[in-house]
């Protein structure tokens, strides 16, 4: 009744090609930033802002740039934690380095050089395909993971590579409240995520999906597939990179080569396996959904425990929620192979025929 | 020469324990295309469920006899492995045909969280052994030929020739047998394979017990050698590189990859090594296979992909 395009009629070609052409979509989606900008900031704890939304915040970002590679240009990366680990690592170099070097630089030429590093190994996609190119992106993973810990100038000569920063300033104001933290990392994300729409509805995004559905049929149709890949793996490398960056320098502080270990690549997979292949939206619904599902099984399951009545450990606690982690993982895969995103359009598609579907 | 030759054959015994973990992958791959990557988790559950077992045997039964007791341990971490292999088919693999290979790979990587917890929650968690009596000292060969001979680790010695054995019997089975002519028919093509009334299910199961069987050999090796821990789960971050470099659909492959991933991480790390400061091998055996797949894209022994519009 209220989610229908009945009426909005596009009088020019501006009208008919943007972003969010039907108008309750544009009023929610404002209604949204201003609920995160200007709603959260007094309602949320500081324990919800360090524990919950700054992670969940910062891993929408690095899944975005990981569905930009997986999703809509088809390359299955293994190494999106080595990505992160370049860009954070690079952009403490920069920040350390070089007197009153500006925060927001910093992290851009992290994301910079993880670009840089992206494309390098990105080059193996334009030969090696599928699984093969999975694993294969995995030496990206270890081969940071080694850098880092053996190679003490990317470290500024710290044992074992663990590095801080502290005093972090933006524009003259300080970044030391969980408040501001969150309202830093809305604001990039926002504009970084408006970027990631519109390149995906681009010229260069229309080349990906192109890429993904049939590499060969899109090499025929004039498209070329090494441009294709290499801006594919650059641009979420670059944004995979921003996020590492800012995994480290705002939500961490303090940090060593194993936070960008493999699992972190792994997790940011799943992330965009369960929010949706090829959408957007759904890096953000992966992400929160791996953000938050850890946290509520911690807490819950001591609960439940002691409902049951049996007493478990911490480590079998932990265990638990492996299992319950592993298991809701496959559920998910099984019920709904195609992620959240699948599910936000089933139901708008509902929303849009309620309450008289016939 | 003699320190070159006792590095190589390290890292050929080193390889042929890369093979082992190597072929659980393949096999499945072959079967299903499923690109297993809970095969480290399998193998660290097979290890904990061996090593305990041999522990509980004669804690229960009173049987003091090493082998006997070692032999009961493994048959029942055999049929622990059938059992985990039958549930895994029923539960998940049933409801997830004609999906993606994204999809699947990360279904199996579900699995492997899973059977971490569930493992460690059945088995504990600290870090138990496998006593399997195999010798730990090493040994000197062809002190004839060289100047103060070649030294080796028999238990390396002992290991790879286990993995050998298990390899041999392996393709025997795949041959010569009934069932392992009716897996190489699925591994062809699945629908033609149904046509002609071979179970897909039941195949599914008998294969995952297979890699089952594997992974639990692995287990028992890596297990005795390393003590069983959770860090077994590594394995199978070491092996994969095997398993592209060989090719995904190649028994073969599996073994020759393990070779040649074994030898090259070894002599990279002692030659290579010190000039760049050490523990390059995990990524030196990536860099590696991704040199030959820039050559052979299908790996060394994998079927040709043929891309058709």
């Amino acid at each position: 009744m209220f989610y229908r395009e009945n009426g909005q009629f596009k009088t020019s070609y501006r009208a008919d090609q943007q972003i969010f052409p039907i108008a309750q979509d544009r009023v929610a989606l404002f209604v949204l930033l201003a609920i995160a900008f200007l709603a959260v900031p007094f309602m949320a704890s500081d324990y919800i802002f360090r524990a919950i939304l700054i992670p969940f915040l910062i891993f929408s970002l690095a899944a975005v740039g990981v569905n930009i590679l997986v999703g809509y240009c088809g390359q299955i990366s293994l190494g999106s934690g080595a990505f992160m680990a370049v860009g954070a690592y690079a952009a403490y170099n920069f920040f350390v380095r070089v007197d009153g070097m500006p925060l927001l630089v910093a992290l851009i030429l992290g994301g910079v050089c993880a670009m840089l590093f992206g494309i390098l190994f990105g080059l193996p996609s334009l030969r090696v395909k599928g699984l093969y190119l999975a694993v294969a992106t995995l030496a990206a993973q270890f081969f940071s993971d080694w850098m880092f810990l053996r190679i003490q100038w990317f470290t500024n000569n710290s044992s074992s590579g663990s590095v801080s920063v502290s005093n972090l300033q933006v524009f003259g104001l300080s970044l030391e409240s969980p408040l501001a933290k969150y309202l830093f990392c809305l604001s990039l994300l926002a504009v970084i995520a408006l970027l990631a729409k519109n390149l995906v509805r681009g010229a260069v995004g229309r080349e990906w999906m192109a890429i993904r559905d049939m590499d060969v049929a899109a090499a025929v149709i004039g498209i070329r597939p090494m441009y294709a890949k290499l801006s594919a793996f650059a641009v979420s490398s670059f944004i995979v990179g921003v996020a590492g960056a800012l995994w480290a320098f705002i939500y961490l502080g303090a940090w060593e080569p194993a936070a960008f270990s493999v699992d972190q690549s792994f997790k940011l997979l799943f992330m965009v396996i369960i929010g949706g292949m090829g959408s957007i939206m759904g890096s953000f619904f992966g992400a929160a959904f791996i953000v938050i599902l850890p946290i509520a099984l911690s807490q819950f399951l001591p609960v439940l425990a002691s409902w049951v009545g049996i007493e478990i450990s911490t480590a079998g606690v932990s265990h638990a929620e492996l299992m319950v982690f592993g298991g809701l993982i496959v559920w998910f895969l099984i019920v709904e192979p195609h992620g959240l995103a699948k599910l936000w359009s089933i139901g708008k598609q509902k929303l849009r025929l309620w309450p008289f579907p016939h | 020469m003699s320190f070159f030759l006792e590095t190589l054959f390290g890292g050929l015994m080193a390889g042929m324990l890369y093979s082992l973990v190597a072929l659980g992958f393949v096999l499945i791959y072959k079967a299903s295309g499923v690109f297993n990557f809970a095969q480290g988790a399998m193998v660290l559950f097979a290890a904990l469920a061996m090593a305990r077992f041999s522990e509980w045997v004669p804690l229960y039964t009173g049987i003091t006899n090493p082998i006997v007791a070692n032999l009961i341990a493994f048959v029942g971490a055999g049929v622990v492995m059938f059992v985990v292999a039958w549930v895994i088919e029923r539960l998940v693999l049933r409801h997830l045909v004609n999906q993606e290979g994204t999809t699947l790979l990360m279904a199996t990587l579900g699995i492997s969280y899973f059977m971490e917890g569930l493992g460690q929650s059945l088995f504990g968690n600290s870090i138990y052994t496998i006593d399997i009596g195999m010798p730990k000292d090493p040994v000197m060969i062809l002190e004839s030929f060289f100047e103060g001979g070649i030294l080796i680790n028999k238990e390396d010695f002992y290991a790879a020739i286990i993995a050998a054995a298990l390899v041999a019997l392996l393709s025997v089975f795949f041959q010569k047998t009934a069932t392992g002519r009716a897996l190489r028919a699925v591994a062809d093509d699945h629908q033609a394979a149904q046509s002609i009334g071979i179970p897909l299910n039941r195949i599914w199961v008998i294969v995952w017990c297979v890699a089952g069987v594997v992974a639990l050999v692995a287990g028992m090796i890596w297990g005795s050698k390393l003590g069983v821990q959770f860090s077994l789960t590594t394995v199978a971050l070491r092996a994969l590189p095997v398993v592209i470099l060989g090719g995904l659909t190649s028994v073969p492959g599996a073994i020759v990859g393990g070779l040649i991933i074994g030898v090259g991480e070894k002599l990279s790390e002692v030659f290579l090594g010190p000039y760049v400061g050490g523990g390059i091998e995990i990524w030196f055996a990536y860099v590696l296979a991704l040199g030959f797949l820039l050559i052979r894209p299908q790996g060394l022994f994998g079927e040709k992909i043929i891309d058709r519009v």
